[in-house]
């Protein structure tokens, strides 16, 4: 692949993902938000596989397009008169929050322009980067990585619990 | 071009005039075609005679010889009539709804291996991917199910998600049996590692003594995954008119129409590819007589490959005259309290396997 070809395809993902983000925070409509989120994930997710971490890009696509967007949207749609009720703030405050905005972009820049070179990581990527990821998670960070499996585990328990239907005679006993 | 290992896919790559990626687009339009093509025959046509050899009548028998042309016939009808959109509906999300549903079953696609000179693309977490891409079809559904603004798409579109969201995890847990044994998630290798004098001695299926457990999960869940019969309860006719697509007429329920002949035919070709050897031939070489050597190659690979899968399709349709629909609270049990333990189960056993016997 040429690299016009691929300069091309990458500003077609970033442009996807920046105005389908806009469209999310600008909508006035939750529904159109929430199905605008598809695209957003699916072009960040693009943008993993141009930083060749394709298996961060499945995951993304997996957890927030699979589990988060398809949780948020059975949320919104079993809203009774969510199509009804317009998403606004009765408090607006313009001067401190472009302050704010300009605060941070400001600083960005400045990181982006005293830093005069982009680093470039030390290590090399090499071969296949899913048998690593399995390698150092299960030797590595076998201790994070039992952790996190017992929060997701009490979590769910916890989820399971709380969304269990008791029985009206039950209560009585 | 030779015969060497995705040599027909990088060849296309490689063809740019004029600066052009042209060979990409050709890449990626060869999967559309054949869906294209063997939905309007295989799909349509055959799933109609099928169904009713099955139920001892003679099918469509009036447009060509046996009805070949019947799908052809109505193709024609189905691009004549009006494009209907319901006043109540949200037009926005009913419009893209197909499109998404359809892109999302098309997306897999890109990693199934059709022979070993051609792949869409040869990515190092291919299998992940295919069972990962899943999730935009449904957003598709859900924007059909809520855009047609009608209560049985909308029920039928929540069925429809809650069964694939809730199948994804036996499906994964018994196609991760299937990668543990080849050590990748390459679709071009796992396939690559089935391949053997012995024909189908080397397929998966026959090389471990549990493999049958994550086979018959796999076929179980990927029937849900695509709503097919016995799990069919998001399009049940005799309660929900025709779930989430009631609403659509035309050309875009051909279009959803074939959105899931390509699912269906994507997980027939997953289950062949991890567990039946992909586009490896079956048949073994005897003594002297190389039957394998003969009908191995890069050509009989998209044989191999697109027989294996309309054979588990030939499957689905023949279930679909076999079982009755489950309801929807058995289909919740069969899939969190006997199919997702059993996965497990198959899990650690092949782990085991894996690990000391061989």
């Amino acid at each position: 692949m040429n690299s016009l070809t691929y300069t091309v395809i990458f500003y077609l993902f970033a442009a996807i993902t920046v105005f389908s983000a806009a469209f999310v925070v600008f909508s006035r409509n939750v529904i159109y938000s929430a199905f605008s989120l598809l695209f957003t994930f699916f072009g960040v997710a693009a943008l993993y596989v141009f930083l060749s971490a394709d298996f961060i890009a499945v995951t993304q696509v997996v957890v927030y397009v699979g589990g988060i967007l398809v949780l948020l949207l059975f949320g919104v749609m079993f809203t009774k008169g969510i199509m009804d009720t317009e998403v606004k703030s009765d408090v607006l405050h313009i001067i401190p929050g472009t302050l704010i905005l300009a605060g941070i972009i400001g600083a960005l820049l400045y990181t982006f322009y005293t830093t005069h070179t982009w680093k470039p990581s030390e290590t090399q990527l090499h071969g296949s980067l899913v048998e690593r990821i399995g390698f150092e998670t299960v030797s590595h960070y076998v201790l994070p990585f039992e952790m996190v499996s017992i929060l997701l585990l009490a979590a769910l328990i916890g989820a399971a619990f709380l969304a269990r239907f008791d029985k009206p005679d039950n209560k009585n006993s | 071009m030779g015969n060497s290992l995705n040599a027909w896919s990088e060849a296309l790559v490689g063809f740019t005039p004029m600066g052009l990626p042209l060979g990409l687009v050709i890449l990626a339009a060869i999967p559309l075609v054949f869906i294209a093509l063997y939905s309007l025959t295989y799909g349509v046509y055959g799933e109609r005679k099928i169904s009713a050899f099955m139920q001892d009548r003679l099918g469509p028998m009036e447009v060509g010889k046996w009805g070949i042309l019947q799908t052809i016939a109505d193709i024609l009808k189905l691009l004549q009539k009006e494009d209907i959109v319901p006043t109540s509906a949200d037009k926005f999300l009913f419009v893209i709804g197909p499109g998404v549903l359809f892109v999302g079953s098309f997306l897999a696609y890109a990693v199934l291996p059709f022979s070993s000179s051609f792949i869409g693309a040869s990515l190092n977490v291919g299998l992940f991917f295919a069972i990962g891409i899943v999730a935009i079809e449904v957003v598709g559904i859900l924007a059909a199910g809520w855009g047609s603004n009608n209560k049985w798409s909308l029920y039928g579109a929540v069925r429809s998600v809650a069964q694939i969201v809730s199948y994804e995890i036996p499906a994964a847990i018994a196609l991760l049996c299937g990668a543990m044994m080849a050590g990748t998630l390459d679709m071009q290798k796992i396939t690559m590692l089935q391949s053997g004098s012995y024909g189908f001695a080397h397929f998966f299926l026959f090389q471990s003594p549990i493999a049958w457990l994550p086979f018959l999960i796999y076929f179980i869940a990927s029937l849900a995954e695509v709503n097919r019969a016995p799990f069919d309860i998001p399009e049940a006719e005799s309660e929900l008119v025709a779930g989430y697509f009631t609403e659509y007429s035309g050309m875009k329920f051909a279009v959803i129409f074939l959105a899931e002949y390509g699912s269906m035919f994507m997980v027939s070709a997953i289950i062949s590819i991890v567990f039946l050897g992909g586009w490896n031939s079956p048949l073994p070489d005897i003594g002297s007589f190389a039957l394998n050597a003969w009908t191995n190659g890069p050509v009989w690979g998209v044989f191999w490959i697109i027989m294996k899968g309309f054979f588990f399709i030939f499957v689905q349709m023949w279930l679909r005259w076999t079982l009755p629909r489950l309801r929807v609270d058995q289909l919740m049990y069969l899939c969190w309290k006997v199919l997702t333990p059993f996965a497990f189960v198959s899990f650690v056993l092949t782990a085991i396997w894996v690990i000391y016997v061989p």
